[in-house]
C-alpha cells in the first residue's frame, strides 16, 4: 500500500513542471505559433530563478525572475515568429540551443563553479508546506498524498482550472482560438492577430517561467547545465496527446509522470511470476505506453488549423 | 628617458634568459577546463597537486584555462610550442584533443587524467573506482539504521556499474544482510544532467526504507544530495569532496585523487621516470580515497572510521580484493 502512495506522491511532484509547460504550449499553439521553445524558456527561467533567488535569498523574488526570463525568451520567439514571419520550428530549436549554451557560460562567469549556480539555502527555496487543516482531515493515507507538497504544486493545480476557463470561457480565449484556427476571419472581425499571438506568447512565457523556477526552487536547489533534460519536449508531446485541450494535456502529463514513478520503483525489483525485468525494458515503459495510447486510444489529433503559418494580412 | 630604456633592456634580457633557461629546466603545465581553477572539483584538485609539486621541488609550472570547447586543441598546441615538457589535461572531455595534439608534437610529453588517450607520447592515468566505492559502501552500511542503503548511477555504462558494484561489495562486507537498492538514471549522457530526476530517484529509495544513498551521477547527483538533506537522510558524494555541499547530510565522499595523479605525473616527468601508457591508480597508489573532514566529522563514529580504515589497509595489502565490474561485465554480489 505504501508503495502506491509513494508513486502517487511522486506523480504529483514530477508532473508539476510538465503540466505548467504543457499549459504554456497550449496558449502558444492555440494562437497558431508552434512552440518548440518550451525547453529553452524553462531552462532560461530555471537559470534566472537560481541566480536571483541566491542573491536575494528569497524564493518569491526568484520566481519573479524566472517568470520574467520565461517571458523575455517568449518575446524573442514572438519577434521571430510573429513580427518577422520567420520559421517557427527553427526559431524554437535555435532558442533551445542558445539558452542551453548561454546559461552555463553566464553561470561560470558569475559563480565560478563549473557552470552551476551555488546551492540555495532552505530560506531561498519553496519547501513543503503544512496546510493548516491537513492534520485534521488527513487520516487516510490517500489524502496525505495530496498534502505536504510545496506551494508551486498547488499553484499548478489551480492554474489548470484557470487556464481551461480562460481558453473556453473568456473573451481572450475565444479570440485565441479564432486566431489559431482562422486568423483571416479573426482579422476581418477586427481582432489584432499579432496582438493576440504576442499575448499568448507572454502568458506561455510566464507559465514556462513558473515551470523552470519549480525545477530549481522546489525540486533541486541549484541550476545545472541542461537541467530541463527534455521536459519541454515531453510537455509538448503531452499537449499533442491531449489534442491541444487543457485537461487532456494534463492527463497526458500525469500518465508520463505516473509511469515514470512506477518505472523508477520497478528497477531491479523481483516481480511475482515474471521475476526481474531487464532495466532497459522498464526504462522504455513510459514511451511505449505513450505510443500505445497515442495510436490506440486517442484517435486522430487535429492541430489548430493555422499552426505554424505566419499571418500575413490579406489586402 | 634614459631610465626607461635601461629598464626595457633589462626586461628584454630577463625574458631572453628565462626563455633560455626554460629550454633546459623541466617545465610542466596543467590545463584546466571551462569549469575554472577553483571549481571545488577536478580542476581545483589538479591545481592543488601542481602547487604541491611546486612547493616540494621549487619548480614552477605553467597553467592555462580554456574558455570554450573549441579552444582545447589550440591551448594544448600553444603549450607544446612553448617548450613545455609535460602537458597535463584533466578530464575525459580532453581525450580527443590530447590524441590529436600529441600526434603533432611527438617530442612533447602529454598526460590525461581520468580517461585513456592513445599516442606514443601520452600517459593516461585512470582510477580504480571500485576500491573507493567499496570504502564508502562500508561506511554507508555502518551508518545506516534501516540496514538498507542505496546507489544511484548516472548513465548506465560499465564505468558507473563499477562504482555500484564496488559499493555493494563494501556494503555487504560490513554486514552481509544489508539490502542494496540500486537505480540508474538513464541510458544517455543526459542522465548526468538531470538533478530533478536524481531527486526523484533518491526519494523513491527513501520510500523503500533506504537511509544512506551514494550517487555516481555528476550533476544528477546534486539532486540526490539535496533530496537527502530535504528528507533528513544521508548522501554520499563522488569524484571530488562534496562534504561541504550539505554539511551534516553528506556522510562522506568517494574521492578520485586527481591532485595525487597530477603531482605524481610532474614528479615522474622531472625525475625522468615518466613513461607513456596507461597507469591505474587505486588505494595503494593514492588514486582513490574516502573523505573525512570537518564537515562530516560528526557523522563518522569511531567505529566507522576504524572499520573503513581497516578495510583500506586490507585492500592495500591485497588481503581484500575488490572485483572490477569492467573485468567481466558482472558483479559477484547483488
Amino acid at each position: 500500500m505504501d508503495m502506491i502512495f509513494s508513486v502517487l506522491d511522486a506523480t504529483l511532484r514530477v508532473s508539476t513542471p510538465l503540466v505548467l509547460a504543457a499549459l504554456a504550449g497550449l496558449f502558444s499553439e492555440r494562437s497558431g505559433v508552434v512552440d518548440l521553445a518550451l525547453e529553452g524558456k524553462m531552462l532560461a527561467a530555471a537559470f534566472a530563478a537560481a541566480c536571483v533567488a541566491y542573491i536575494a535569498q528569497s524564493p518569491w523574488v526568484g520566481l519573479g525572475a524566472g517568470i520574467a526570463a520565461g517571458m523575455a525568451v517568449a518575446m524573442l520567439h514572438g519577434m521571430v515568429s510573429i513580427t518577422y514571419n520567420g520559421n517557427q520550428l527553427i526559431s524554437g530549436v535555435a532558442i533551445n540551443m542558445m539558452v542551453s549554451g548561454v546559461t552555463p557560460v553566464l553561470a561560470l562567469a558569475w559563480f565560478q563553479q563549473g557552470g552551476r549556480t551555488p546551492t540555495l539555502s532552505d530560506e531561498a527555496r519553496f519547501t513543503a508546506i503544512d496546510l493548516p487543516f491537513a492534520d485534521a482531515i488527513a487520516h487516510s493515507p490517500a489524502l496525505k498524498t495530496f498534502f505536504g507538497h510545496n506551494i508551486l504544486v498547488y499553484l499548478a493545480l489551480l492554474l489548470i482550472f484557470v487556464v481551461s476557463w480562460v481558453v473556453y470561457k473568456s473573451r481572450f480565449g475565444l479570440r485565441l482560438r479564432a486566431v489559431g484556427e482562422n486568423p483571416h476571419a479573426a482579422d476581418a472581425a477586427g481582432i489584432s492577430v499579432k496582438g493576440v499571438r504576442y499575448m499568448a506568447q507572454a502568458v506561455g512565457g510566464a507559465l514556462c517561467g513558473v515551470a523552470g523556477a519549480y525545477l530549481v526552487l522546489a525540486q533541486t536547489g541549484a541550476f545545472i547545465q541542461d537541467m530541463t533534460a527534455g521536459k519541454g519536449y515531453l510537455a509538448l508531446a503531452a499537449l499533442i496527446f491531449g489534442k491541444w485541450r487543457p485537461w487532456a494535456a494534463v492527463l497526458g502529463c500525469l500518465i508520463f509522470a505516473f509511469t515514470d514513478a512506477i518505472q523508477i520503483r520497478l528497477q531491479g525489483v523481483e516481480l511475482p511470476l515474471i521475476g526481474s525485468i531487464p532495466d532497459a525494458f522498464i526504462q522504455a515503459l513510459p514511451y511505449v505506453l505513450t505510443v500505445v495510447l497515442l495510436a490506440g486510444f486517442m484517435g486522430r489529433a487535429v492541430a489548430p488549423k493555422a499552426i505554424g503559418v505566419p499571418f500575413v494580412k490579406s489586402r | 628617458m634614459q631610465i626607461t630604456k635601461k629598464k626595457s633592456l633589462a626586461v628584454a634580457a630577463a625574458t631572453l634568459m628565462a626563455a633560455a633557461s626554460s629550454s633546459f629546466a623541466f617545465t610542466p603545465a596543467v590545463v584546466y577546463d571551462q569549469a575554472g581553477k577553483f571549481d571545488k572539483s577536478f580542476n581545483e584538485a589538479a591545481y592543488t597537486g601542481a602547487e604541491r609539486f611546486k612547493k616540494s621541488t621549487g619548480i614552477a609550472y605553467r597553467e592555462a584555462q580554456i574558455a570554450n570547447e573549441a579552444q582545447k586543441e589550440q591551448v594544448l598546441r600553444n603549450l607544446a610550442r612553448k617548450n613545455v615538457d609535460l602537458v597535463i589535461a584533466v578530464g575525459f572531455s580532453f581525450t580527443q584533443a590530447v590524441q590529436t595534439v600529441a600526434a603533432e608534437f611527438p617530442k612533447v610529453k602529454f598526460a590525461i587524467v581520468d580517461d585513456v588517450a592513445k599516442g606514443a607520447n601520452v600517459q593516461s592515468v585512470i582510477f580504480k573506482e571500485q576500491e573507493g566505492s567499496y570504502l564508502v559502501g562500508m561506511a554507508a552500511t555502518l551508518a545506516s539504521k534501516s540496514k538498507k542503503v542505496g546507489f544511484i548511477g548516472g548513465m548506465d555504462v560499465p564505468l558507473i556499474r563499477a562504482f555500484g558494484c564496488g559499493y555493494t561489495q563494501g556494503a555487504k562486507a560490513a554486514d552481509a544482510k544489508v539490502e542494496v537498492v540500486s537505480n540508474m538514471t538513464g541510458t544517455t549522457p543526459q542522465a548526468f544532467n538531470d538533478p530533478a530526476r536524481g531527486g526523484e530517484l533518491a526519494r523513491s529509495q527513501f520510500d523503500r526504507g533506504v537511509d544512506v544513498v551514494f550517487h555516481a551521477a555528476g550533476g544528477t547527483g546534486m539532486g540526490v544530495l539535496q533530496a537527502a538533506k530535504d528528507k533528513n537522510k544521508l548522501g554520499i558524494g563522488v569524484d571530488s569532496n562534496q562534504n561541504h555541499l550539505f554539511p551534516g547530510f553528506v556522510l562522506t565522499s568517494m574521492l578520485k585523487r586527481v591532485d595525487n595523479a597530477v603531482y605524481q605525473l610532474m614528479l615522474d616527468g622531472q625525475k625522468g621516470t615518466w613513461k607513456p601508457g596507461v597507469v591505474t591508480m587505486g588505494l595503494k597508489e593514492g588514486g582513490v580515497d574516502w573523505a573525512l573532514d570537518a564537515n562530516n566529522r560528526k557523522l563518522i563514529s569511531k567505529d566507522i572510521e576504524t572499520k573503513v580504515n581497516q578495510a583500506k589497509k586490507d585492500i592495500i595489502s591485497g588481503k581484500v580484493k575488490v572485483v572490477d565490474y569492467r573485468a567481466g561485465n558482472s558483479c559477484p554480489v547483488k
